[in-house]
């Protein structure tokens, strides 16, 4: 059966996940399981990778707080309420992922903060949301490509990469709901 | 002696110039695009906010949670040291939380800058 062709996207999901669980593994071994040997590298290695890993657990963090500043904001209606909590959801489990390794590297995780500041009083309209939205989003893809190179080890570049794809998708989409070209040019930066 | 350090002085106050001149704040306002996952202009977020930055020592924003190695940097934020900071964070100031490759193109770098110094004196920064 197509992705294509089932009936959510729900479901469209369950079965891309359940399918595509090898091609997953690459990043969920560095991330997910209880990678032994890679902790023990990265620990010999570069302290510098729980850093960088802290500082994306940091801006996952607050992306979750603005996702549901958006959600409760009353400003969003269906689908696109549905879209950010979408996203939200991914960012939580982005946050959760990232979390757990820097635990198991031997680093400690930052936590979310008890009050974050958003620009509220620019947030007038459901567009005012989106754009908010696409801009964070617009960072993050350049944050995660700006940490990518700087990992020493290559698991984590590679799973970064794959949350990178993951943010460029909610650009992306946020783009395209605010009438703008989807993907303004061929290369980020 | 003197005349080295004037000659210095003066060479400096000519790059700062020409990199101000020469910066495309509209370009430099699209390169900020790719800060805005961790700073904001008038408020702090996983970095510090970019209001006031030119002339503030480095690590020195009240309230804002910095690692020692940023305290200790003895940075102030002008042309010359963003430049240099901005072109590789990390090896710039060891130990930053800015885990950031770099703003690598030179002129990417100048017109961020000229951006900065733009939005600075802007209404975001007014307020």
């Amino acid at each position: 059966m197509s992705f294509l062709s089932m009936p959510t996207p729900q479901a469209a999901r369950r079965l891309f996940l359940g399918r595509s669980g090898l091609v997953l593994s690459g990043a969920a071994v560095a991330l997910l399981a209880g990678n032994e040997a890679l902790a023990a590298k990265t620990k010999g290695g570069t302290g510098g990778d729980v850093q960088i890993l802290n500082t994306a657990l940091g801006a996952e963090l607050e992306a979750i707080a603005a996702y549901q500043l958006g959600a409760e904001s009353k400003l969003l209606q269906k689908p696109v309420l549905d879209l950010a909590v979408t996203f939200q959801g991914h960012h939580k489990e982005h946050a959760d992922v990232l979390a757990k390794t820097i635990a198991k590297l031997g680093g400690k995780p930052v936590t979310a903060k008890t009050k974050y500041d958003f620009p509220v009083d620019q947030l007038k309209s459901q567009n005012d949301v989106l754009k908010f939205a696409a801009k964070l989003e617009q960072g993050a893809v350049s944050a995660y490509l700006g940490a990518v190179p700087l990992f020493g080890n290559r698991d984590l570049a590679k799973a970064a990469a794959s949350i990178l794809g993951d943010e460029a998708m909610h650009w992306a989409v946020l783009r395209n709901a605010l009438g703008e070209a989807p993907v303004p040019s061929a290369f980020m930066a | 002696m003197k005349l080295r350090g004037a000659i210095a002085l003066a060479l400096g106050a000519a790059w700062a110039f020409a990199a101000c001149a020469a910066a495309n704040p509209q370009h430099g306002e699209e390169v900020y695009g790719r800060c805005l996952a961790c700073h904001a202009l008038g408020y702090d977020r996983v970095g510090p906010r970019h209001c006031g930055l030119f002339g503030r020592r480095a690590g020195s924003v009240p309230g804002f949670a910095y690692t020692d190695a940023m305290k200790k940097s003895k940075l102030v934020w002008e042309e010359k040291t963003l430049d240099r900071f901005l072109a590789n964070p990390m090896k710039v100031v060891p130990g930053t939380a800015m885990t950031y490759e770099g703003v690598t193109d030179a002129k990417d770098r100048a017109d961020l800058i000229g951006y900065l110094r733009q939005a600075s004196a802007g209404p975001e920064c007014r307020k």
